[in-house]
């Protein structure tokens, strides 16, 4: 298969929908359908039998649209349009759908409209999220329709692996996942690793709190993810994958095993891609619910069935990983963009973002803001923009104290630094990280120390206990804490809790160790004074 | 009153304070440094180890003067004190106002042995219930007049605690109980005019 | 400990350690090279023909023009390297690590067995920690005294799982494992049953002869009576692993 056949194939599925001028997409992904999404699917495929099928309007399921806070979302686009060129609908419930339906063609129904034009959508650029919320998650004709697997044929019948190493580097993608390791950097090194046998490893173990940005990508687009991880494979000499997934994401499996068999059958995975030589099987592991199997090396532990504990690093998993094979292991959101890369080359993607961070990020807007959701925006926007433009400032006239970026690994950042642009290097200079994505905005009424004491007690229930910092340090540092939440506090007991978040950070074993005191000393920068509010007086 | 909370600052080291020997001696002779001596929940076994410094006792003495002590007759502390050693841990009320006393009467405060540096044996209730420690051993493992003795006696605190998490002690001097020679190296050195590293001498329980 | 398969085309090194000029294989490790040469450095987990395990972080030492601490235990040496083993800031944090670890169970030295003979009592001379500044869990662990030759104190192990490596390596039993998260991990006999239940358990006694505290002793030891030899692990460790 050649891109042309690929070409042909996708105009003959897009051909097959030409019949229906109109889509109603009810977004299916998990926080639509925790407020009532299935039901208003139902609904409407009612609604549209009653009306005879003379709308020419199709129902069907897509992923997340982003603004979570607003669903059930539900959008009837013109056959092919994207979200901005369609009428939004928020809050829907079941018996909307008639009038919904009848509205099909003329004038929108006003009562529920969710305007478009809102800066909220106007200012996202779509790139890992562009088939989000158009394309149905379980079909791989939708994918392909959408110029899907076109990346992959092209890879294998017109690349080399190392142009497409060239590409991934030349787009100077960095990890997505929190660290910001240059990605063209790890491919080649993996590629560089004699090896008969080689892995790829998709990390979908997101367990940050208030962190989705991950299960969004692969509840809405999972080929895509897919597509990525093969590429992957074939640039750096791998036959095997496996996409790391936490069980607590049922609907991101389920997707998941569609897609995997689906692109099976078309000829997407497994042996003899694209009727090329190269083989590529993708196997869907489980976490159990650890936070650290995010951390690499537990990981992998955890894939090989032992316990998921990190180890020492070096030898790192380019060179000895999964079953001490040459590993590349990248998350989510990073093989969502290869793809788009190779599709548009890799100096597309490098104008976009700032000088040392390129492309796009999908972030999780969650706490106390008027829009929470899933945004994506070229790095180097700036934090209000996020925050006030897009996120919509703070509900209920309260007024804007601190955004929490980078989860439990990361650090508070108030008011006075809202203007720095989003991006790896700046985050890092206010004592926090980019993080997968996570940004939980606090306003007036957040006490810091319980924020700080929150972050603490799940590193410390999550601590794996292998390192002694780590395992006794985040104890301690949170029975401190607590203390201090509880005004029982001593100056000692502060000076005690620095002293503690200094060895753990310089001493830990592996990355949960390292970062988690980053809230604690992130609030201390900035937000001192409450910790000294509240010390007591011995 | 904070189970957890230290009472100093644990980042810094304590500074050293002004070592009480290597004076100038006055004209009536050398001036003997004053130290005082008490046993909290302990076994005084650390005492005894004082004794058994045996005839450098007699050396010491000429250097020295035991100003307050279950060794002396003395039976007020008086308002200042050189050097305070502590043995034992603080269990009680009575321990406690002890050990706030020695602090504020003594320029320096020695914690000696492992219960006052770390709780050492009498800690061992700590992870169960005074109730059911107390009902244990006046109780169930009592063969005569089963009762808990209420009158006379101080009330116990639910943790017991080492001495440097209720007051700022200076120096430590671990051991069960700490070996004479490591007590006279401690003496010596102050003596001296030094402080004393213990930790060359001695540690926890040795 | 040489390297399972002895390759004859490692190359030789020359590195320093303290401002010491030293020469060493390219496949040892720094903590390695500084056992050989008599260089002290403090080391929990590390035992000379097991794993390494990398996890109690006491061995971590300073490399000129890095930035962040490398364990001597899991790093290996690199010709011109520059490692300092003694810094002031080593020392603190080596101290607080044994603090932390002191604070976490309850380590009562002069009831222990182990008493006078254990690894984390001279250690804690070693690091200066005459007292611990870290307030004391006061957790409540238990004991297993299942097993007719040996004894089993949580109370005094501090995880090292020296003795999971040793049954799993050179034993080959793997009756030991750990179980739970954080600071409830414990070490477990085959599906956390009591030692003397376990029906893996060869008794041997290496766990005991590795552990480095009063954690695993022989029964019918009282107060400072457990002396432990080791030497027996390099020498089976060498054969086990000869080509």
């Amino acid at each position: 298969m050649n891109l042309d056949d690929l070409a042909e194939l996708a105009e003959g599925y897009r051909a097959k929908e030409a019949g229906n001028a109109y889509e109603a997409r009810v977004c299916m992904a998990a926080s639509c359908q925790s407020s009532g999404a299935p039901a208003v699917l139902t609904a409407l495929t009612q609604a549209l039998g009653e009306g005879e099928g003379e709308t020419g309007c199709k129902v069907k399921g897509v992923g997340c649209m982003g603004l979570c806070s607003a669903g059930p979302l539900v959008a009837i686009a013109p056959q092919g349009a994207d979200l901005m060129g369609s009428t939004l609908y928020r809050d829907v419930k079941p018996e909307d759908a008639a009038d919904i339906m009848a509205s099909v063609g003329g004038a929108p129904l006003e009562r529920l409209r969710c305007p478009t034009d809102q800066p909220f959508f106007a200012r996202q650029r779509r790139i890992v999220l562009e088939n989000s919320g158009i394309i149905d998650p379980d079909s791989c004709k939708g994918y392909v329709a959408v110029g899907g697997y076109a990346a992959l044929v092209q890879a294998l019948g017109e690349m080399t692996p190392a142009e497409v190493l060239r590409e991934v580097t030349a787009s100077g993608l960095r990890g997505r996942g929190g660290g910001g390791y240059p990605a063209g950097l790890k491919w080649s090194t993996v590629a560089k690793v004699p090896g008969d046998q080689k892995y790829v490893i998709c990390n979908a173990d997101e367990g940050d709190p208030g962190a989705f940005m991950d299960r969004a990508v692969l509840e809405s687009d999972p080929h895509r993810v897919l597509e990525g991880m093969a590429i992957a494979a074939y640039a750096i000499g791998a036959s095997k994958g496996y996409l790391y997934v936490r069980a607590e994401y049922p609907l991101a499996v389920e997707r998941l095993t569609t897609a995997i068999r689906k692109a099976k059958r078309s000829g997407f995975l497994g042996a003899r891609i694209a009727e090329t030589s190269f083989s590529f099987e993708v196997e869907i592991r489980l976490g159990a619910g650890a936070f650290v199997c995010g951390e690499e090396t537990a990981l992998m532990a955890s894939i090989e069935g032992n316990r998921g504990q990190p180890r020492p690093r070096p030898p790192y998993p380019a060179e000895s990983g999964l079953w001490g094979c040459p590993t590349l292991i990248n998350n989510v959101e990073t093989f969502a963009n290869i793809a788009p890369i190779i599709r548009n080359g890799g100096d597309w993607f490098a104008a976009i973002g700032t000088e040392k961070s390129k492309g796009t990020k999908v972030f999780a807007l969650a706490g106390t803001i008027a829009n929470t959701g899933l945004i994506e925006v070229p790095m180097g926007t700036r934090l209000r923009d996020i925050i006030e433009a897009i996120g919509g400032g703070i509900p209920g006239g309260k007024a804007f104290k601190a955004v929490q970026t980078g989860g439990p690994s990361g650090g508070c950042i108030p008011e006075t630094h809202l203007d720095i642009p989003v991006d790896y290097d700046s985050l890092k200079t206010l004592g926090t990280i980019m993080g997968s994505g996570g940004m939980i905005v606090m306003d007036e009424t957040a006490d810091m120390v319980d924020v700080a004491r929150y972050f603490m007690e799940f590193c410390m229930t999550e601590s794996c206990g292998k390192c002694i910092p780590c395992r006794a340090g985040t104890q301690q540092m949170h029975a401190l804490l607590d203390s201090i939440a509880r005004g029982r506090g001593t100056r000692q007991d502060l000076a005690l809790l620095e002293e503690l978040c200094e060895v753990v950070q310089a001493t830990s074993l592996c990355g949960l160790g390292q970062t988690a005191p980053n809230p604690v000393l992130s609030t201390l920068k900035y937000f001192r004074e409450e910790y000294e509010a509240k010390l007591s007086g011995t | 009153m904070n189970d957890t909370h230290l009472s100093h600052d644990p980042l810094t080291p304590l500074p050293n304070p002004p070592p009480p020997g290597g004076r100038e001696p006055d004209t009536a002779g050398a001036t003997r440094i004053r130290v005082a001596t008490a046993w909290l929940d302990g076994c005084s076994g650390c005492h005894m180890s004082f004794l058994d410094m045996d005839e450098r006792l007699v050396d010491l003495a000429q250097q020295l003067d035991i100003v307050y002590s279950p060794l002396v007759d003395a039976k007020v502390l008086p308002d200042q004190v050189d050097v305070g050693i502590l043995e034992g841990a603080i269990s009680s009320e009575d321990d406690l106002r002890h050990a706030q006393e020695f602090r504020k009467h003594c320029k320096l405060l020695i914690s000696l042995g492992d219960c006052a540096v770390n709780g050492n044996v009498p800690a061992m209730r700590n992870p169960f219930k005074l109730e059911a420690v107390l009902d244990h051993a006046f109780r169930e493992t009592a063969t005569t007049q089963p009762q808990i003795p209420t009158v006379g006696v101080p009330p116990l605190f639910r943790q017991v605690r080492p001495v440097h998490a209720c007051v700022a002690v200076d120096v430590f001097v671990p051991g069960c109980p700490p070996p004479a020679d490591a007590i006279f190296y401690v003496l010596t050195e102050l003596i001296e005019g030094r402080t004393p590293d213990p930790s060359k001498v001695t540690r926890f329980g040795a | 400990m040489p390297p399972a398969n002895p390759q004859a085309n490692v190359r030789v090194v020359t590195l320093t350690i303290d401002g010491q000029d030293l020469s060493a294989r390219a496949d040892e490790t720094i903590i390695e090279v500084c056992r050989e040469n008599q260089i002290p450095i403090p080391s929990l987990c590390y035992l000379d023909g097991l794993s390494i395990w990398g996890a109690c972080r006491l061995c971590l030492v300073e490399l000129e023009g890095q930035n962040r601490l490398f364990a001597a235990c899991s790093t290996r040496v690199a010709e011109g390297m520059r490692i300092t083993t003694q810094t002031e800031r080593l020392r603190r944090y080596r101290r607080t690590i044994v603090e932390l670890l002191f604070a976490e169970r309850s380590h009562i030295c002069s009831v222990c067995v182990s008493n006078n003979h254990c690894e984390l009592q001279t250690l804690a001379q070693k690091c200066g920690v005459d007292h611990v500044r870290i307030p004391y869990r006061q957790a409540r662990y238990q004991m297993d005294s299942s097993h007719e030759l040996f004894r089993l104190d949580h109370n005094r192990c501090i995880l090292c799982t020296r003795c999971v490596r040793v049954c799993d390596e050179i034993e080959g039993a793997h009756t030991w494992d750990v179980m739970g998260r954080g600071s409830d991990c414990q070490v477990i006999t085959d599906l956390a049953q009591p030692w003397g239940e376990s029906e893996t358990c060869t008794g041997c006694g290496k766990c005991v002869q590795v552990c480095p505290t009063g954690a695993l002793v022989k029964q019918g030891t009282s107060a400072g009576e457990m002396v432990k030899d080791k030497h027996f692990l390099p020498i089976l460790a060498r054969r086990r692993h000869a080509p």
